[in-house]
């Protein structure tokens, strides 16, 4: 109970930062993407003020091991090269170019009301699903295989 | 660009720091926000609960920030609305392929100083640098 209300604080102070620092306008977004026109260089401060406390506080969080509500640390443990890695990043870069929103960004902006936010996350939502299909078919068609 | 704008960037962005070591310190969780969400999409997942506070979160943001009095950013004045279904499709099924998006590759990969996370960036961050050229200098797509 307490770990769910937990994430509940967490995911709103996330959101109220991407408010505050500006991530939730679109064209700052681009401004910042658009090398060629007049570059806004705001999300530079953005990255540098997260990173900068993600990589200060992260170290002393993983020497614990252990959450502090109970359970362990769900960190990622691959850390090969692939081509799944690459090409993903790629489509979600070209779509991010596109709209000014990256998902966080889309979420927090649908308290607007605005038709913007809700027509990207819903597509958002689809092309996950999109994804979830392929990789499905892919591993019955493995399965077959061997 | 003015002195207010960069004080509220880094202000921002040391709370979406402070929050995605937040849920990694209390929950165990690292705070990507495709990866989050992705959870609840998948059939039979069984953690639904605090993935669903999460996101719950981050709209509940949005709700607060404007009942502050803040302005709403003109998020209307957008490429237009094929535009912003490619735009989606692309984020949903590239964050889904590539593991992670601007939050967990970003903010928190790059803190943990994660080699796939920092590729991630750097090409996402060209991705998006390439197809701005292409919508907005190429083809004259709104702002």
């Amino acid at each position: 109970m307490k770990a769910i209300a937990s994430a509940g604080v967490a995911g709103l102070a996330f959101g109220l930062g991407l408010w505050v620092s500006g991530l939730t306008d679109p064209a700052r977004v681009i401004g910042f993407l658009d090398l060629f026109g007049r570059w806004d260089p705001t999300l530079v401060f953005v990255l540098g003020g997260a990173v900068g406390v993600t990589s200060l506080a992260f170290p002393f969080v993983v020497k614990r091991e252990r959450a502090l509500l109970g359970g362990k640390l769900h960190l990622p443990t691959r850390n090969d090269i692939d081509r799944p890695l690459v090409l993903g990043a790629m489509l979600f870069g070209a779509g991010w170019g596109i709209a000014g929103y990256c998902p966080g960004p889309g979420f927090t902006s649908l308290g607007t009301l605005d038709a913007g936010p809700w027509l990207f996350v819903g597509a958002m939502i689809v092309g996950t699903l999109m994804h979830q299909v392929r990789d499905a078919a892919r591993v019955r068609t493995t399965s077959r295989a061997a | 660009m003015d002195g207010e704008t960069i004080a509220r960037a880094i202000a921002g962005g040391a709370l979406i720091g402070a929050a995605s070591v937040w849920l990694l310190a209390m929950n165990g969780r690292i705070a990507g926000i495709s990866g989050i969400f992705n959870g609840l999409l998948r059939p039979g997942a069984g953690d639904i609960a605090w993935r669903v506070m999460f996101v719950g979160g981050l709209v509940a943001a949005g709700l607060l920030y404007l009942a502050l009095g803040n302005p709403a950013v003109p998020t209307a004045s957008g490429p237009g609305i094929g535009w912003l279904v490619l735009a989606g499709l692309l984020v949903g099924y590239g964050t889904r392929m590539g593991s992670g998006c601007t939050s967990g590759h970003g903010v928190c990969g790059l803190g943990r100083r994660s080699a796939r996370s920092l590729v991630a960036v750097v090409v996402f961050l060209a991705a998006g640098v390439g197809s701005t050229f292409v919508t907005r200098h190429l083809l004259g797509v709104g702002a």
